[in-house]
């Protein structure tokens, strides 16, 4: 008893020295603290990403592992006609959607930036499209775009603009604007928030300058406004394209990539081909085909944060 | 970060629209007022629907030559009684508010912990670390939903709520983490100059000193958090089979919408109250909510 407890003695001094050692190390601290997060990211994340991309490459099934097929799956989608509407899709929905996003989150940005009565609960309402569950509120546009019983096609008819009910969801081109009117519905709120924001930095005092100096509304917005926005308006739609671009649910909701493949979106064809199918390595593929893309979107974004630094006198 | 957010927006509400009362008021009526009117309209009329549908019996709802659809002429609670008792509702909620809360409190357990070490430790290569944390928020769910649902296989998490629990930290995590070394960066070294000198570890400064600072941050991280988790569809239903463990959104589509009977009241019904939570929450913490998110994006 007495040899082992003296034997065991020392050895606690030396782990709680290391440890203290240990302790001290910013490095091995930093390490130690960092775990948590790298192991998830990693396991759940990069890990992934490569598998995403070896998946590219194979004909996995779902229940069965695939062997490698080289570039076979990209090769058959660049002769598949549907990924290629998927693709001209994704496009068309990002950039529409993205550039009316802006428009109009930019004015709603401005209209909140004066002085009104209400205006924080102006500001926290005009949040609310974006707080909500996506999928329940596409539900909401899902019944509002109902062909039988569109509370639009009522409104029109009785306004009597329109003789007859729109077909929201059931005819190519009114299906793509009805998805994109409903992404544009829920991405205002991030657009004009954010800008809203940006706004509030810029002094007053500017604007009153320029006003002594004869400048029109037009010009104080083109030469005040705009450019001390630019940057916060390069993150903010980066973002905004980003996802945009990678947009699933809606689409599953409202459409499921009908009429005729009109708005299959590459999220929603993979998951159709990938999920649904089952045909793993090909819906891998085509997300992967959405990474260029991507890292596209993800330079624009670096040079914009390069061009804040720049502006305020920064370095780099 | 946050607090000086504040501050910025309390001086700036002042000599905000600063030369506003140079418009006369019929000009401000049509530039400002009507526009904002049309806009609040539009955003939140499909709410104003859902709720209205949600209550509306089943005549009105289809019969709109002698009902005014706008309008309920005899509410009914029938479809919510349907939701919360006939069908499996209740139990995707719970399952929603177990799988978010858990998500929610292992990513903020990592961010705390990544935030610390990358903004205040600095240990070697903590910027490209900083870096690297970034681009992983830019990575979307729809580019991972294939491999990780052969993960999730493998792993044997298939339908259960672990899947879910351990997938949302991918996008969980990086905003966190980005959020809160934003909190970080506002409180002064010099707090924890001062109790290095009286000796305390780093461990204890992280625990006493920075944590009790942050609180502001870390609820609005929470908020977020939960929220994300709360709104999350597509590894959700990809990692998902069985009726019972399904989260709201999945649920309320997959579920709720039969073969060729939409229960349109059902379905609005479950929007709304899967809905409320999330908007409850956020109206308690409007102010963190709406500050946070455009000091994030400031940061």
């Amino acid at each position: 008893m007495a040899v082992s407890s003296a034997a065991v003695q020392p050895r606690p001094s030396i782990l709680s020295r290391s440890l203290s050692l240990l302790a001290d190390s910013r490095n091995a601290l930093g390490f130690g603290f960092m775990l948590p997060a790298a192991a998830l990211l990693l396991v759940f994340l990069t890990y992934p990403l490569g598998l995403g991309i070896w998946l590219g490459f194979t004909d996995a099934r779902i229940g069965r592992p695939g062997i490698f097929i080289g570039i076979e799956n990209y090769q058959y989608l660049s002769e598949d006609a549907v990924f290629w509407l998927s693709v001209f899709n994704t496009l068309l929905y990002t950039i529409s959607a993205s550039i009316l996003k802006f428009a109009l989150g930019l004015w709603l940005a401005l209209i909140l930036n004066q002085n009104l009565p209400f205006k924080s609960f102006f500001r926290a309402i005009v949040l609310l499209p974006w707080v909500v569950p996506t999928v329940l509120s596409a539900i909401a546009f899902w019944w509002i775009y109902d062909s039988q019983f569109s509370i639009l096609s009522w409104a029109l008819i009785e306004m009597g603009l329109i003789d007859h009910r729109i077909n929201f969801l059931g005819d190519p081109v009114n299906a793509r604007a009805s998805v994109i009117a409903a992404n544009i519905w829920r991405g205002i709120p991030f657009v004009a928030i954010t800008l809203l924001a940006g706004l509030q930095t810029i002094p007053q005092s500017l604007y009153e300058a320029a006003t002594l100096d004869g400048a029109s509304r037009w010009q104080l917005f083109r030469f005040v406004t705009l450019p001390l926005l630019t940057p916060i308006i390069a993150i903010t739609m980066t973002f905004s394209v980003l996802f945009t671009f990678t947009d699933f649910q809606l689409i599953y909701v409202l459409t499921r990539g009908g009429p005729v493949n009109a708005t299959h979106l590459m999220a929603t064809l993979s998951f159709q081909r990938g999920i649904s199918g089952g045909q793993l390595g090909e819906g891998a593929a085509i997300a992967v085909a959405m990474i260029p893309f991507l890292l596209a979107a993800i330079l624009f974004s670096y040079f914009g944060l390069q061009r804040r630094k720049w502006q305020q006198g920064g370095g780099d | 970060m946050a607090e000086t957010a504040i501050k910025k927006t309390k001086r700036q509400e002042l000599d905000e629209g600063g030369m506003g009362y140079l418009q006369s008021l019929p000009r401000r009526v049509v530039t400002v007022y009507l526009p904002l009117l049309v806009f609040v309209i539009v955003l939140l009329f499909p709410f104003y629907w859902m709720t209205i549908t949600a209550i509306k019996p089943n005549l009105e709802m289809t019969d709109y030559a002698n009902f005014n659809p706008l309008w309920v002429v005899h509410p009914t609670f029938e479809h919510i009684r349907y939701l919360l008792f006939d069908t499996s509702y209740p139990g995707w909620l719970l399952n929603t508010i177990i799988i978010s809360t858990a998500a929610t409190f292992l990513s903020l357990l990592a961010a705390v912990f990544a935030a610390y070490a990358i903004e205040r430790l600095r240990f070697s290569g903590a910027r490209p670390v900083g870096l690297a944390i970034f681009l992983a928020y830019l990575v979307p769910p729809s580019i991972l939903f294939i491999p990780l649902s052969v993960m999730v296989f493998n792993l044997g998490l298939y339908d259960t709520p672990f899947a879910l629990i351990l997938t949302y930290p991918t996008f969980l995590v990086p905003f966190c983490t980005w959020l809160l070394m934003g909190y970080f960066r506002s409180i002064p070294f010099e707090l924890e100059e001062c109790a290095l000198i009286d000796g305390a570890s780093r461990w204890q400064i992280l625990i006493k000193i920075v944590l009790p600072l942050s609180v502001p941050g870390l609820i609005s991280a929470g908020i977020f958090a939960f929220t994300l988790s709360w709104n999350e569809f597509i590894y959700a239903l990809t990692f998902i089979q069985s009726s019972e463990n399904k989260t709201v959104p999945v649920g309320v589509l997959t579920e709720l919408v039969r073969s060729d009977v939409y229960e349109w009241g059902a379905l609005m019904a479950g929007a709304l109250i899967g809905s409320l939570p999330v908007v409850v929450l956020y109206s308690f913490f409007v102010e963190h909510y709406v500050s946070s998110m455009t000091g994030a994006v400031k940061e």
